[in-house]
């Protein structure tokens, strides 16, 4: 069977030409049998190693996937900038092409003891988890309540308190729509910050739409909001306020536990996007008096497609679903949940308690080296509060190189201007514009995500890869010139504009 | 119980290094380098958290579970492959 596809493969290919067919034909050669990986797997493999590894040739990574900014650039080769990016493409010869992964904020890798425990849904345990007149349906039900249980231990909750979602997204759409909607009879009123991801902000927009009164706080430079603010900002009629823990583009933490205990004194319900948070920093929903959390898998190395909303017992929060059926999850998210993705994110919640310290410390080692290099380049700032700020995510500014043109100059890492959601706009970060940077600046930002899969050898790659090439970008340019000559930029008059 | 609970020095060592050898078989970069790193930091830590024969034994029998995981894993590693990173050196064959 496999080979039979792989000979129509052969046949559907040979127009392209990163692949040729010989290198198909002699691929098609080595697909493994049975018997092979079972000797892989006894590790008599000496020469069977050598076989796998021309097997990659067949599939993956595709060597035309560039993505279509390249070709662009590509385009704009004759303007001055192609210099710096001939150099940026410069390969090492004898290295690998693909990447090194810093944009751990975006996602992460799928950890493989994870994958390990998704995989058995696929081939076996194929049950409805809601079933419950027969094995099939016990087994797989039996699974899922072992990962609402792990998921449920990180945060100090109550498995009956934890509601299986698709993400953050739709988590962070609950809680603000859901809560908003079943008080509407009396409150009408929310609060949020201006530095909320995208979908609580649109969440909120959307109530708002609704008849709904939203506050959005202020931050100050370094990324916090004013407890004071906040505390003047509730009012009789308000319903809900709803503050992200840490934020995915600077990395900075809120004062989470005062905050909620400024919601409990004054009987508001307190919401928090801890997406990326969740295992990373320490969390309690009972010290913190958190009642509803949004958490996702994918940022936690679990899968793709899988996240939970915690929402406390008692006191009890009422939220409206916003799907209605057959009345899965308390009533609160119906829908056939998926034990693969639900399993497999419990897994990770799993090894994200128990690997807490190793992955702190790593993470903690890891970013204070890129830190320390990057911040000896002259002119370079650390976005947010330094002190409040959880290490695995490093923003900063380069002045006088417009992050678009460092990201296409560093091909060979893969990393998120602070625009992060929207990379494909030109659109300074709306975050950095809230602690009151400057388009410049704001547009001369990147975002280093590391985890636990970073290595200290890809961090000293990177400081290298960057000092070289900010330097090369900022020679390129006029302003970076005049800095030098110790002109005043700000006393120049621009015309023309 | 007595046979289980005496964990020779042997045993120990015997699952370090096939845990070590299945970690370095992983394809993928970041994956190799962590387990190798945890198999590190897990038997650096091995004498030190253990105070009794239950204890050996919990965490051996719980490092043998990984490895059983990572003997798997590393086989599915195998039959996916990407390129290799810029921080990898490609093994050019003899
Ligand atoms: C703070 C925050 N909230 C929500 C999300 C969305 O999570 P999901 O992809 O699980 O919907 C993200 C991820 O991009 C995030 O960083």
């Amino acid at each position: 069977m496999l080979r039979h596809t792989t000979t129509r493969l052969l046949n559907n290919i040979s127009t392209r030409n990163a692949i040729n067919r010989t290198t198909i034909a002699a691929a098609l050669r080595v697909i493994p049998t049975r018997k092979s990986l079972a000797t892989s797997a006894t590790k008599s493999k000496a020469k069977h190693d050598e076989d796998i590894d021309d097997f990659k040739l067949v599939v993956h990574t595709s060597a035309d996937s560039k993505p279509a900014a390249s070709k662009k650039t590509a385009a704009d080769a004759s303007s001055p900038g192609s210099n710096a990016l001939k150099y940026a493409y410069q390969e090492r010869s004898g290295f690998g092409t693909r990447p090194i992964y810093l944009d751990v904020q975006a996602t992460t890798p799928t950890d493989p003891r994870v994958l390990d425990q998704m995989l058995k849904f696929f081939t076996g345990l194929y049950g409805n988890p809601h079933s419950n007149t027969h094995s099939y349906g016990w087994e797989t039900n039996n699974e899922i309540e072992k990962a609402r249980e792990n998921v449920a231990k990180v945060i100090g909750a109550n498995p009956k308190e934890i509601i299986f979602t698709s993400g953050a997204t739709e988590s962070n759409n609950m809680a603000l729509k859901g809560v908003a909607r079943f008080y509407k009879k009396t409150k009408n009123h929310i609060i949020t910050t201006r530095t909320e991801h995208k979908c609580v902000l649109e969440a909120a927009r959307a109530m708002k739409n609704e008849g709904y009164d939203i506050t959005f706080l202020n931050v100050n430079e370094q990324g916090l909001i004013d407890l004071k603010e906040l505390e003047k900002a509730i009012r009789p009629e308000t319903c809900l306020v709803s503050v992200m823990a840490v934020n995915n583009e600077i990395g900075v933490m809120q004062p989470i536990k005062e905050i909620g205990s400024i919601c409990r004194k004054h009987k508001v319900f307190f919401h928090t996007d801890a997406a990326q948070a969740y295992g990373k920093i320490p969390l309690d929903v009972n010290e913190m008096n958190i009642d509803l959390m949004s958490v996702s898998s994918h940022k936690i190395y679990g899968p793709k497609g899988v996240g939970a909303i915690y929402v406390r017992r008692r006191p009890r929060v009422r939220l409206e679903p916003i799907i209605s059926g057959g009345g899965q999850e308390r009533g609160l998210r119906s829908g056939t949940l998926s034990p693969p993705l639900v399993c497999g994110f419990g897994e990770a919640a799993r090894l994200v308690r128990e690997e807490y310290e190793a992955d702190s410390e790593h993470i903690k080692k890891l970013s204070k080296k890129l830190t320390d290099g990057l911040l000896s380049i002259e002119q370079t700032t650390l976005n947010g509060s330094p002190i409040h700020h959880f290490p695995g995510c490093v923003n900063i500014s380069f002045a006088y190189v417009e992050g678009e043109s460092l990201l296409m100059a560093l091909r060979d890492i893969a990393l998120s201007s602070g625009s992060a959601c929207t990379s494909a706009s030109l659109e300074p970060s709306y975050v950095l514009h809230a602690l009151g940077k400057d388009d410049a600046l704001a547009h001369s930002s990147i975002r280093f995500g590391i985890g636990r899969f970073t290595t200290e050898e890809e961090i000293d790659y990177v400081i290298k890869a960057i000092k070289e090439r900010v330097e090369f970008l900022r020679e390129l340019s006029p302003l970076w010139e005049m800095v030098k000559e110790g002109i005043d930029l700000n006393s120049i008059e621009w015309s023309g504009h | 119980m007595s046979t289980i609970a005496a964990l020779t020095k042997p045993q120990i060592l015997n699952l370090y290094r096939q845990y070590i050898r299945t970690a370095k078989d992983f394809t993928s970069y970041n994956f190799r380098e962590y387990f190798l790193r945890k198999a590190r930091r897990d038997f650096r830590l091995y004498k030190d958290q253990i105070k009794t024969e239950e204890d050996a034994l919990a965490k051996f029998n719980m490092i043998r579970e990984e490895l059983a995981i990572l003997k798997r894993q590393s086989i599915i590693s195998e039959m996916y492959t990407f390129d290799k990173l810029v921080v990898e050196p490609i093994k050019t064959p003899k």
